[in-house]
């Protein structure tokens, strides 16, 4: 069996739904039921071997060549296998996944991995607004799995994470964190203006000193955490550059809050 | 059978089921960890009276522990899962939580559980963190010394209790000495604890008393002074029994750790004073686990 590949085949004027293409929806289908199923293109349908040329037939190993950033949803609500990205995608990547690993080697648009409930998201390149929020109403975000972000991540990031883990090895946008209720977000690098904003309860893990926090996280002092190792260690199995901290990062800086709200979250700065 | 010139008496130990858990205590360096361990072991060597038999089972280094620190395994018994259950959250609450740098971890994966950190968070009066990392879920407790972190949960399983032999020898030093040997020796196998003070029980009982109320009394057959007064089983020139008790996690583990201690304590010879290896039964009418010496040092 070898990788159930769908090549890009058109110059997509509107975005592309590629919901439908999981291996949960496609495994035990034919090629010709593969052929046929409907995605919704703008305010018309495609066939999808009108949008893509097919080959193979390991539904549980789907790639994407030539993609594109109009290409949406992909891996919506999968429960299992792997997607593979060659190139950029749109935005809603992972949406509502509850299983299997997404890897996208370029970029990807808003509200990558939100609403997410297990998995593995791994984006090469950088990622848009509400990377692990909530979708727009709603008021739970990514509640499990990992997004590791290599480059750098948009606005809004974790907005309303709710569980699981949000890796950034580049920068951050503004408002790092908002309205979060429980969870980790690391950083990398630098992040913008008003982390933590509104955030209830969870953890921000700064690796670089931010140039202002907000004035409604209360300084808590230095302190050498224990769990840090064991959290840093949990990423080891992973292609991400925190768990190759996992014997160095103990000592941080610690701030609680946001004190405007409930306050029980923290921003740690590492020393 | 004769091993070393020690006879091995064609006897056999009774043992019965328990419930059993193991958890990882770690801390800045073994000195503490063993004060965390030490105290959350401590008044657990028998059943009868202490509600839960409990041990040390083997130190840890820090690439074995959670959280890379040195550490310690422990193992708690009981006869009953509520039992077990009241002992760990009481004892962690009480011996853990309370010693400096300490962290607490399942030592166990099973279906059962027993609250680590589930129920000591609330100590953290609001305060307490949450963390999942990797499927199982921490507990960051703010604690006057910084932050005490516990795992929410470890496993229980079934396992075995009262596994045992008994050492007879010409003298009690010469007894003490062989039993030192064969705990050495015992200490080096896995998923088995012997909880009583250094691993030896110097006063093993017999069920039942003639004074009502008491379920346990001196093993008068065994007693050394009362060879003259009472049906002893003890051949004339044996001055003093030691017993060894084991608690694990299977048949094979209790096996393997009698093995070891037998032979380690047959080890010293009929030369060094020790003269007879005997074990604990009730005519096997209370266990369903029968350890029988022959077997085992076949």
């Amino acid at each position: 069996m070898s990788a159930l590949s769908f090549t890009l085949k058109l110059e997509l004027q509107q975005r592309l739904d590629c919901a439908p293409l999981t291996a949960d929806h496609l495994a035990g289908k034919s090629p010709a039921e593969i052929a046929a199923i409907p995605l919704q293109c703008g305010n018309r349908t495609l066939r999808t071997d009108e949008a893509f040329h097919r080959e193979g037939d390991d539904a549980g190993h789907i790639r994407f060549l030539k993609a594109s950033s109009k290409l949406d949803n992909i891996g919506k609500g999968m429960r299992g296998g792997f997607i593979a990205v060659d190139g950029d995608a749109g935005a809603y990547l992972g949406m509502q996944m509850k299983g299997g690993k997404i890897e996208v080697s370029g970029s990807v648009g808003a509200y990558a991995a939100c609403e997410m409930k297990d998995g593995e998201v791994l984006i090469r390149g950088n990622a848009g607004d509400f990377l692990g929020a909530a979708l727009p109403g709603n008021r739970k975000g990514m509640a499990g799995g990992v997004v590791i972000v290599k480059g750098d991540a948009a606005d809004r990031v974790g907005d309303h994470l709710r569980r699981g883990a949000i890796l950034i090895e580049g920068n951050a946008g503004d408002y790092l964190g908002s309205r979060m209720i429980a969870g980790t977000i690391a950083v990398a690098g630098s992040v913008g203006a008003h982390p933590g904003y509104a955030m209830n309860r969870g953890t921000l893990l700064l690796l670089k000193t931010p140039a202002a926090l907000p004035p409604t996280f209360n300084d808590c002092g230095s302190h050498t955490l224990g769990f840090l190792p064991l959290l840093l260690k949990g990423f080891q199995g992973l292609d991400t550059c925190f768990g190759e901290r996992a014997g160095s990062l103990r000592r941080v800086r610690r701030y609680a809050g946001d004190m405007a709200g409930k306050g029980q979250g923290e921003i740690l700065v590492a020393l | 059978m004769i091993i070393n010139g020690v006879h091995i008496d064609d006897s056999f130990a009774e043992a019965f089921p328990m419930r059993a858990t193991r958890v990882v205590i770690t801390a800045q360096d073994l000195k503490w960890a063993y004060h965390a361990a030490n105290a959350m072991t401590g008044f657990a060597t028998s059943v009868i009276a202490c509600n839960c038999e409990a041990g040390i089972e083997r130190e840890l280094s820090p690439e074995e522990t959670p959280d890379g620190r040195p550490g310690l395994s422990a193992m708690f018994f009981a006869m009953g899962g509520k039992t077990l259950t009241k002992q760990v959250e009481t004892r962690a609450g009480q011996c853990v939580l309370t010693s400096p740098t300490s962290a607490l971890f399942a030592g166990l994966d099973a279906a059962d559980k027993i609250p680590l950190g589930k129920n000591l968070r609330f100590y953290g009066d609001g305060f307490q963190i949450s963390k999942r990392i990797n499927g199982k879920r921490y507990w960051r407790v703010p604690v006057m010394d910084g932050e005490f972190l516990a795992e929410d949960s470890t496993g229980m399983v079934k396992a075995i209790g009262g596994g045992n032999f008994l050492v007879q020898a010409e003298s009690q030093p010469q007894a003490l000495a062989a039993c030192e040997a064969a705990i050495e020796a015992m200490r080096k196998i896995p998923n088995v604890i012997m909880p009583f003070p250094g691993g030896v029980v110097r006063s093993g009982s017999k069920v039942g008393s003639k004074y009502k109320g008491l379920n346990a009394s001196t093993n008068d057959p065994f007693c050394p002074t009362l060879k003259g007064q009472t049906r002893s089983e003890l051949s004339p020139e044996v001055e003093s029994v030691m017993e060894i008790v084991i608690d694990g996690l299977s048949e094979g583990d209790i096996e393997k750790a009698m093995r070891a201690g037998i032979e380690a304590a047959c080890s010293l010879g009929a030369q060094n004073g020790i003269r007879r290896i005997s074990a604990g039964n009730y005519g096997g009418k209370l266990g369903p686990f029968l350890f029988h010496l022959h077997k085992i040092m076949a």
